[in-house]
């Protein structure tokens, strides 16, 4: 296929229909308002439907709705969007449908700003929403990655019946790169039997909820829904990672803020410096079992966010107190620099070489 | 090769076309490329720019600090980027609109009367591609045909009638760099 150049934003809803998605609901929020004018312009092309909500609550009620009914769906918005979404995400985790969220963050807390930012990882990773639940949640560091996580996205949320997030930071929304879109003409659907799509007096009807009155019943719903999600930590862990066997630090990082830490780290090399990377692709499930491929003489692991040290957690519970953890991290919209990276890392490692 | 541009303007001086052009162009010619656009509230009446990235090799950090070249095509801009160009660099900047000289002794600085040059050719509009013109002459970034092939992406087909001023434009930037 050609090489096209693509805003991520744009990016994600080719992708989307790529998938087979063909409906979407959403509120317009910056920086990712790109993603309604696109769907809005694109999705009736493809027999689909568009449809600016009147508020994220009611979009995310849509998604339910239309998943429920067993169309790919999709809808999108940015942190303080995306809080309001949580009521629906944890009734479509309830009821196990199927539906691709993106996230593309800004600054919080609050209505913050409209610039990049990565403070919605607790947000994602915790189950934003009520009750004991995950979400599979991706975070692409680039535009092709955007759109491959977005395909395979909803395969995954086929697959397991779950809602997947897409976690990007305005960056990931902005940004222009080149992307090439692989051919899926060949990929059938999965067929969805639990899906109310009319009984056509065939069948008894099929029922989407997320409430179980009976205590006994919800705990053996719970338990169900745990074993899934047991499912997808051992099969859905993505992560990409170097330098671990020899560095003299590793630094953990995601999205757009790891390709800062990678032009740091090539910084840090010509320096004489050996500073290994470990980018988790997959927040939820965390790539835990990566950690441990650090060598022993690691001085320890720096946790590098646009965020105030989010990661952190999940970091100290791969490590385990094998090593120190340390952080840097910018905030409200502020990148981190390369430099700024440079020079944490030679403040932990000790001075020039 | 790493090439880091930062190019800057007014809003609607056409300052993301220029850098989507060479984002393109970088593209055609099977180089790693990037684009990012100033989107902050800055945007909005005040200043606009875009970090282009074009590089032989996996593209870091999309954000540029430290820009091998920078174009500046209004004076805030010169103020806010003049400093961001490493030693050795290019600095370009639009002299019709801009009267101050670069401080900058350690970079090779252009000046480029791209209004002026786009009001000879008949349209203010196109002061953005006699700047790239410049650029292009001077860097030899991406061949002329990678360009026009960009031109047709970021306009679309339905604008093939503005291709000529739009390359007299080219034409013209590159032979204030000649002079």
């Amino acid at each position: 296929m050609e090489k096209v150049l693509m805003k991520g934003n744009e990016a994600v809803c080719a992708a989307a229909i790529a998938a087979g998605c063909k409906y979407f609901f959403g509120y317009p929020i910056t920086p990712q308002n790109e993603i309604p004018e696109y769907m809005a312009r694109e999705l009736p092309k493809v027999g689909g439907t568009f449809i600016q909500a009147e508020s994220e609550v009611a979009a995310i009620n849509m998604v339910y709705g239309a998943a429920g009914a067993g169309a790919r769906v999709m809808t999108s918005s940015s942190s303080p969007g995306v809080a309001l979404k949580q009521e629906g995400i944890s009734y479509c985790a309830g009821a196990e449908l199927p539906a691709v969220i993106v996230n593309m963050m800004r600054g919080g807390p609050g209505l913050g700003s409209i610039q990049p930012s990565q403070t919605d990882y607790f947000q994602a990773t915790r189950g934003g929403g009520n009750g004991d639940y995950k979400t599979l949640v991706l975070a692409p560091a680039d535009v092709q990655e955007l759109v491959d996580l977005t395909i395979e996205g909803f395969d995954k949320a086929d697959y397991y019946r779950n809602p997947v997030m897409i976690l990007g930071d305005g960056f990931i929304g902005q940004m222009m790169e080149p992307v090439v879109f692989k051919d899926r003409s060949d990929v059938e659907l999965p067929e969805k039997p639990w899906a109310t799509s009319g009984t056509k007096g065939e069948r008894k009807p099929n029922i989407i909820n997320s409430l179980y009155l009976g205590a006994e019943e919800l705990e053996e719903h719970n338990i169900h829904l745990q074993a899934k999600y047991a499912e997808m930590a051992k099969n859905e862990v993505k992560v990409e990672s170097f330098g671990l066997e020899d560095a003299e630090l590793v630094i953990a990082a995601y999205g757009t803020t790891s390709r800062i830490c990678k032009t740091a780290i090539s910084k840090l090399e010509k320096e004489g410096y050996k500073v290994g990377l470990i980018r988790p692709i997959s927040l939820w499930p965390y790539p835990f079992n990566e950690f441990e491929k650090i060598n022993d003489d690691c001085k320890g692991v720096l946790t590098v966010e646009m965020n105030t040290g989010q990661m952190t957690d999940d970091v100290q519970i791969a490590l385990n107190g094998r090593m120190p953890s340390y952080f840097y991290g910018r905030t409200g919209g502020m990148a981190p620099t390369p430099e700024e990276i440079v020079n944490k890392v030679k403040e932990i490692l000790g001075g020039d070489r | 090769m790493e090439e880091r541009i930062i190019a800057a303007g007014f809003g609607g001086q056409g300052v993301m076309a220029l850098g989507q052009m060479l984002t393109y162009a970088g593209m055609v010619e099977d180089k790693r490329v990037s684009w990012v656009p100033s989107y902050g509230p800055e945007m909005r009446g005040g200043t606009a720019n875009c970090n282009v990235i074009i590089s032989d090799d996996l593209i870091g950090s999309p954000v540029v600090i430290e820009a091998t070249t920078a174009l500046v095509l209004n004076k805030p801009s010169l103020d806010k980027f003049e400093h961001s160009v490493v030693p050795g660099g290019k600095l370009f900047i639009n002299s019709s609109l801009i009267s101050t000289k670069s401080t900058r002794e350690d970079i090779d600085v252009y000046y480029v009367p791209a209004n002026d040059i786009a009001n000879e050719i008949g349209n203010n509009r196109v002061a953005n591609m006699v700047m790239l013109g410049a650029y292009l002459e001077a860097t030899k970034m991406v061949g002329m045909d990678s360009i026009e092939k960009a031109f047709y992406k970021v306009f679309g087909e339905n604008k093939a009638h503005l291709l000529p001023i739009n390359k007299e434009a080219l034409e013209k930037g590159a032979e204030a760099v000649r002079k």
